[in-house]
């Protein structure tokens, strides 16, 4: 696949401390990727050197095939998580402002926002002023203005903040949307489940380094624990109960069923295989449930942060 | 970069739009007249009092001297006693009683004339009657030691010296006055807009911090340009705010002054002094004013006061700027308020002080180079001649300051702006211009 981002040993240093420490990531065309971090690792510094905001000390980040220019501004889109809006102008005013600063033309901005406000029915909100708007509404219109100049790469620290659930499963679409169109889309998040939904890819970056880098799936499939979920139906659970505990690391389980039945976490050693597992457990019973424990990303992020 | 237009734009309009900044622009010229107005007519009712003041001259030497003029009577006693005068006089609700004693000698009679009032007497009026006393006393002593007043009167000479420049172009003691005036003027002009219009910029410049708008905005444009255009489109809402209020003061005065009859001059004392020389002086005033002005290098002034004015503002401004870049609200920035006032302050006092002391002495010339008090100090020297290579220097230095200034400010605001709900101090500040 063709990188639209690529960030080569990119450093950052404020004073004494260190913001990033030889942080490289590459990101694909039309993919969504996930920028995962506790608070203060350094992602906002990352995504600020990508926005030219601030200068790496060292290292190189290329766009679409070219260093990092001044006037590459208009091809992306960023929606901080910092954000706000000048409060006394009005929302057509201030939109058509922000427009034309990534360098439409007014008549075009005018155009595409007429198309945008119609599209999420905010049509009647053009003259209203900011302050008289409610945070969701407030984002909406930042959504709509980091959009508009039509950006190959779009960036979003935490988009879905002070949306109702509602309106920011519409972002999550228009999002998703913009990808399918042919967008590029780098996802700083704390909410792991959309990242879950979203992402293709993620890159982990923990105390200024980057400790995790790949695509989700991959890192999944790294992450996999020969864990299983089962539900057994048997004539004595107590003693089935001891039998598993004796061959295996067991663990409580609770999951939706309709049979009253054992339920357990199992952790399945490397030697035995999944169907040798599948073929004892049935001789312990009737086997109602049985799922291999996908590791979600909220675990392999604590895990990760922790064995660091 | 063509952003710059844009920005400007949106901070003019804002400005201008805003409702408290249109308020204060049509209402601020309404309570200046109103005051002003105010002002004129309680002075002219304080005039319309009449003061009577009781005279007891047992000396009887001054019989002739007191003439009652529309503002002040005089109620010549005789045949009192002084007891008797002082009652009459607090009953009678009489300003004041003037007692002059019968003495042996001029001397004595000097030590012991005595006004006798309610409370402490105007100060204006004791020296006019001080005044009128000794001109008497002093007549009445040369005519002792055998001089009369005709001979007094033929003795004296008025000398006015002309005055020339060794070019030998006339000058005169009425151009030193002008010319300090119109530096005077100048310089307080820059003094008083640079206050009002700055805080105005360090305002703006932290609204895109409170708002944290600043974030979409920086990604857009450069941190430079962003400052650049805040600081000229609020220049320009102060401009235009400020001649809003000129023209309206203007027209309101001539306006108040015609309806109420009031007349401007009746509000300044000093147009009483002129009032009083209107003798033959008139004329050779009026001619020294006239050719004062003529000598005055017009078009040189003009063009200096406008690239000082600008320069000066737009040095100030950004200084303005990179507070407002340093704090995140308009309650931290009190700590740095402080250096920006105190070369403007000093600019204002040396150039009052040492300029009009001496133009030209060593003071006034470092003055009139260092870039935060040459706007005020050079505006007042130019009236008095300065090489024209000089002048251009020291602006040459002013608009360099103002980029060198908007450069610093611009660092400091690519960092202080990133920088949320934390307090800067100087060290800070000056760690970020390493960034």
């Amino acid at each position: 696949m063709e990188k639209l981002l690529v960030v080569n040993n990119v450093s950052k240093v404020y004073g004494d401390y260190k913001a990033l420490n030889n942080v490289s990531i590459e990101v694909e065309k039309g993919s969504i990727f996930g920028l995962l971090g506790p608070n203060g690792a350094g992602k906002t510094t990352l995504i600020r050197i990508i926005n030219q905001i601030t200068m790496p000390d060292t290292g190189s980040v290329i766009l679409d095939g070219e260093p990092l220019q001044p006037h590459h501004i208009k091809y992306i889109g960023y929606l901080p998580e910092e954000r706000g809006l000048y409060k006394t102008m009005k929302v057509g005013e201030q939109a058509l402002y922000l427009a034309q600063l990534k360098g439409l033309s007014k008549q075009e901005a005018k155009e595409r926002l007429k198309y945008w406000f119609d599209r999420l029915e905010i049509g009647d909100w053009w003259d209203k002023k900011i302050q008289e708007l409610s945070k969701g509404m407030a984002q909406k219109i930042q959504f709509v203005v980091t959009v508009l100049h039509k950006p190959k790469l779009l960036i979003f620290d935490e988009p879905f903040s002070g949306f109702d659930p509602i309106n920011a499963n519409l972002i999550k679409d228009e999002i998703l949307k913009l990808r399918d169109e042919g967008a590029t889309v780098i996802f700083s998040t704390h909410r792991m489940e959309s990242v879950e939904e979203m992402c293709d890819h993620i890159a982990l970056i923990h105390k200024s380094n980057k400790i995790l880098d790949g695509k989700l799936l991959d890192i999944k499939r790294q992450y996999r624990s020969n864990m299983f979920e089962i539900g057994l139906i048997t004539p004595n659970h107590a003693a089935t109960s001891a039998l598993l505990k004796d061959r295996f690391q067991i663990f409580p389980a609770t999951f939706k069923s309709i049979n009253d039945e054992l339920q357990y976490k199992v952790k399945v050693p490397d030697s035995v295989s999944t169907n040798d597992f599948v073929n004892y457990l049935i001789s312990l019973g009737q086997l109602t449930h049985f799922v291999e424990v996908i590791p979600t990303v909220s675990d392999i992020f604590i895990e990760t942060i922790q064995k660091n | 970069m063509n952003h710059l237009p844009l920005i400007i734009k949106r901070e003019y309009l804002t400005k201008v739009r805003n409702k408290s900044f249109i308020v204060m622009t049509f209402l601020s010229p309404f309570i200046f007249v109103g005051i002003f107005a105010l002002v004129a007519y309680l002075s002219s009712l304080n005039n319309d009092t009449v003061r009577i003041i009781s005279v007891m001259d047992e000396s009887g030497l001054f019989a002739d001297e007191f003439n009652s003029s529309p503002h002040m009577q005089y109620k010549m006693l005789h045949n009192v006693s002084l007891e008797e005068a002082k009652k009459e006089a607090e009953t009678n609700e009489i300003y004041g009683l003037l007692y002059i004693p019968k003495t042996g000698n001029l001397e004595d009679l000097s030590r012991k004339i005595t006004f006798y009032s309610e409370d402490s007497p105007s100060l204006t009026m004791m020296s006019d009657i001080n005044n009128m006393l000794e001109a008497k006393v002093n007549t009445l002593k040369l005519k002792e030691a055998g001089i009369d007043s005709e001979t007094i009167k033929n003795l004296h000479i008025d000398i006015s010296a002309n005055q020339e420049t060794f070019k030998g172009k006339e000058t005169s003691k009425l151009g030193s006055g002008l010319k300090l005036a119109f530096g005077g003027a100048a310089g307080y002009l820059l003094f008083m807009f640079i206050i009002i219009y700055g805080n105005m910029i360090m305002r703006s410049v932290i609204e895109e911090k409170t708002s944290r708008v600043i974030e979409v905005i920086i990604s857009s444009v450069k941190p430079r340009v962003l400052l650049l255009g805040k600081i000229f489109g609020t220049t320009l809402a102060g401009i235009t705010q400020f001649l809003i209020w000129v023209i309206l003061i203007l027209v309101l005065m001539t306006v108040v002054t015609s309806i109420f009859g009031i007349d401007p001059a009746a509000a300044s004392p000093s147009q009483q002094i002129l009032e009083n020389s209107v003798d033959g002086g008139t004329q050779r005033i009026l001619h020294d004013v006239m050719l004062e002005i003529n000598n005055l290098p017009i078009a040189n002034l003009i063009v200096m006061f406008i690239l000082f004015f600008v320069g000066g503002y737009l040095l100030y401004a950004s200084l303005y700027a990179s507070v407002g870049a340093a704090v995140d609200s308009e309650t931290d920035t009190q700590q740095f308020m402080m250096p920006i006032l105190m070369p403007l302050i000093l600019a204002v006092y040396v150039g009052f002080f040492t300029v009009m002391d001496n133009p030209h002495g060593t003071v006034s010339q470092v003055f009139s180079y260092i870039p935060f008090t040459s706007p005020v100090v050079m505006l007042m020297r130019i009236p008095f001649g300065v090489p024209i290579w000089q002048q251009i220097l020291s602006v040459v230095i002013l608009f360099g300051s103002f980029v060198g200034m908007v450069w610093f400010a611009a660092k400091i605001y690519r960092v202080g702006i990133l920088m949320y709900g934390k307090k800067p101090t100087y060290k800070e500040i000056f760690k970020w211009l390493k960034y």
